[in-house]
């Protein structure tokens, strides 16, 4: 009697699910008990990869709450892939369509945060531009160039306060969030990720850069949306967060 | 990407060493002693950048580093993932570490990747699969590999061979090397209930490159019958020692790692198992 | 870009680059220390915990057939609830919370 690898992941995933015949007791019985521990080896291994994937969102909901959501969304999305460093990037998706969670309208954003958190953590090192190479660009030049940014750089849009919300829960003394939206962007000076609230017109800004528009009409977009937008400010955040790895001249591409 | 390091050390020593976990870097830096080899995850040092590969490129220079893979599924039903063989080539190749081993197991299926190291069926059949997936890496990583015998909690009525015997056709056919997990040996024996001994005497030694060991949980099965389970979560117990005692007797001093993956603790109670293996070894020397 | 904007830019670059020394120290204080190991998310070979508890309970995972419980009789210190699409914080509670009403902040 063989046991095929698809029966096998088929009852580990599912605890209704009778043991494949074929497994057995040192007796020569059937299997129970002891196919249990693969089911727990699986559950809980991914569970656990969850936990430490979305430290925030679990505090949110609560540890016995988190475990259910983990053990819904695991059944739904088991990994596709050996790098656990990875494993959850549906999770925003399933929030949203996730019944019992569908009302915390923040939660999905929250789990986004968390997500660029973690693929800030493990993005590419670069070399972080020295400041007086932007100071010693004439202003023409400056603006026609496009500015790089590290691939450590993230930048989350929600229309919930999550910067808030992530600082008073993961910070000491930090004050009650505003109810309010909030752009974050995500900065890795050396090798800790860290938030920053990104001030009106930042989030604008931010995203016309990524989206490969020059350094002059982000600003223009940004001072289009945000008439006092604070461009010494956002640069400060960028220079001092190292997030700035290069200024590209001449053609695109 | 990365540079490709100049390789520093060839081999692992005869000595212990544990698995490398990011929070002891700070201690091991200010003094390792007794350990004096390195084991990584290749999967957690499969990032772009940042802090694990700037940390591993630190202590490569100083202490030798086994890569120990964790999710190829040397014995999945279906071909190996080209994208994870491709990442543990270029981890491979720029890190030149000083031995590679993965573990006769298999935990992807249908592209889903389920974290555990499940069990196989020694078959003819699975021999076969197993010994072409072994050809496959070893092809691809231009180097000899080490594969680790499991633990194990339950039996295959199609099995038709012992997992010494098994194992013993693997390193004939594809000339692999072994890694002897003692903790794996007194688990699945226990839970088995075959005698760990007769294994470690009947077990081809001379392909031996790595020996593990690590602590275990204590379970039941509904019957009462002892069930073990490999957490990884706490001190190597007196009965395992005196198996690895044994089997250095036998097999000669090997390289030995220390595993430690859950409430991992502070560093001295890592160093503190290590200076055990330490001697152990001393006298076999 | 029309010159006001660009006399603006170009104060607000050099603004920038001269205010760098203050700001950057303040940006390395804002870092939240020892965060970055927790965010590894690694792999190991252990094993789970046994023979019972989360891959063999038999609840409904689709995920319609439970409520938010509140949590405080398995753990105290459960730190923040959420209930009632309202946040609940710590030893405090706040209003509604309602996402912005148009589109993202810019």
């Amino acid at each position: 009697m063989s046991v095929t690898q698809t029966d096998f992941t088929r009852a580990v995933f599912d605890p209704g699910q009778a043991v494949p015949p074929g497994l057995t007791n040192p007796d020569g019985a059937a299997a129970t008990k002891r196919f249990d521990v693969y089911r727990n080896n699986v559950a809980v291994s991914l569970t656990e990869a969850l936990e430490t994937a979305f430290p925030l969102l679990r505090k949110l909901v609560g540890s016995d709450n988190f475990r259910r959501l983990a053990g819904a969304y695991l059944r739904a999305h088991p990994p596709t892939s050996p790098l656990m460093m990875h494993y959850g990037q549906e999770m925003p998706q399933f929030l949203e369509n996730f019944g019992p969670l569908r009302r915390l309208g923040y939660l999905p954003d929250v789990a986004r945060l968390e997500l660029a958190l973690r693929g800030s953590y493990h993005a590419a090192d670069a070399t972080p531009l020295a400041p007086e190479t932007l100071q010693d660009m004439p202003a023409d030049r400056l603006m026609a160039a496009r500015l790089r940014l590290a691939p450590a750089v993230r930048l989350v849009r929600s229309r919930w306060p999550i910067h808030g919300i992530w600082r008073f829960n993961m910070t000491d003394d930090a004050p009650k969030p505003e109810s309010r939206g909030e752009n974050v962007l995500i900065t890795r000076p050396d090798f800790d990720p860290a938030p920053h609230l990104l001030p009106p017109g930042g989030g604008t800004f931010v995203a016309a850069v990524l989206q490969g528009e020059s350094f002059g009409a982000a600003y223009e977009a940004a001072v289009a949306q945000v008439a006092e937008f604070d461009l010494p400010g956002l640069l400060s955040l960028l220079l001092g967060g190292g997030a700035i790895a290069g200024l590209d001249e001449g053609d695109q591409e | 990407m990365l540079d490709a390091r100049t390789p520093r050390f060839d081999r692992l020593p005869d000595a212990p060493g544990v698995g490398y976990k990011l929070q002891h870097f700070a201690a091991i830096q200010a003094d390792a002693r007794p350990v004096e080899w390195l084991e990584i995850h290749a999967e957690n040092y499969m990032g772009d950048g940042g802090r694990p590969l700037a940390q591993l490129r630190h202590l490569a220079e100083r202490f030798p580093i086994s890569v120990h893979g964790v999710g190829l599924s040397i014995g999945g039903e279906g071909r190996l993932d080209p994208d994870h063989l491709a990442r543990l080539s270029h981890l491979v190749g720029w890190l030149h570490p000083a031995s590679f081993s993965e573990h006769l197991a298999w935990s992807t299926h249908d592209s889903h990747f389920l974290n555990d190291l499940l069990p196989l069926p020694y078959t003819q059949a699975t021999l076969a699969r197993v010994c072409s997936h072994i050809d496959e890496v070893q092809d691809a990583l231009g180097r000899r590999m080490l594969l680790e015998n499991p633990s194990t909690y339950l039996a295959f009525v199609e099995s038709e061979m012992s997992e010494v015997e098994f194992l013993g056709e693997i390193a004939r056919r594809t000339g692999c090397g072994l890694l002897l997990d003692v903790n794996n040996v007194f688990v699945s024996a226990t839970n088995q209930q075959t005698d760990p001994y007769s294994y470690i005497d009947a077990f081809p030694h001379a392909h031996v490159g790595e020996i593990h060991l690590g602590g275990h949980d204590e379970d039941a099965d509904e019957t009462g019958a002892p069930l073990l389970i490999d957490s990884h979560g706490r001190e190597v117990v007196d009965p395992v020692w005196a198996l690895y005692a044994h089997t250095i007797a036998v097999g000669g001093r090997k390289p030995t790692l220390i595993e430690w993956d859950t409430d991992v603790p502070d560093w001295p109670v890592l160093a503190a198992e290590a200076e055990r293996a330490a001697a152990v070894l001393e006298p076999a020397g | 870009m029309n010159s006001t904007n660009k006399t603006l830019f170009a104060t607000a670059i050099a603004t920038a680059v001269m205010g760098l020394g203050v700001a950057g120290t303040a940006a390395a204080q804002e870092q939240v220390k020892c965060y970055g190991v927790s965010l590894a998310g690694e792999n190991d070979c252990a094993a789970g915990p046994g023979t019972t508890c989360a891959g063999t309970s038999k609840v409904d995972y689709q995920g319609n057939s439970w409520t938010l419980v509140e949590e405080g009789t398995c753990e105290t210190s459960s730190p923040v609830l959420a209930e009632g699409g309202e946040m609940m914080l710590p030893g405090d509670r706040m209003g509604s919370l309602e996402p912005l009403d148009r589109d993202l902040p810019s």
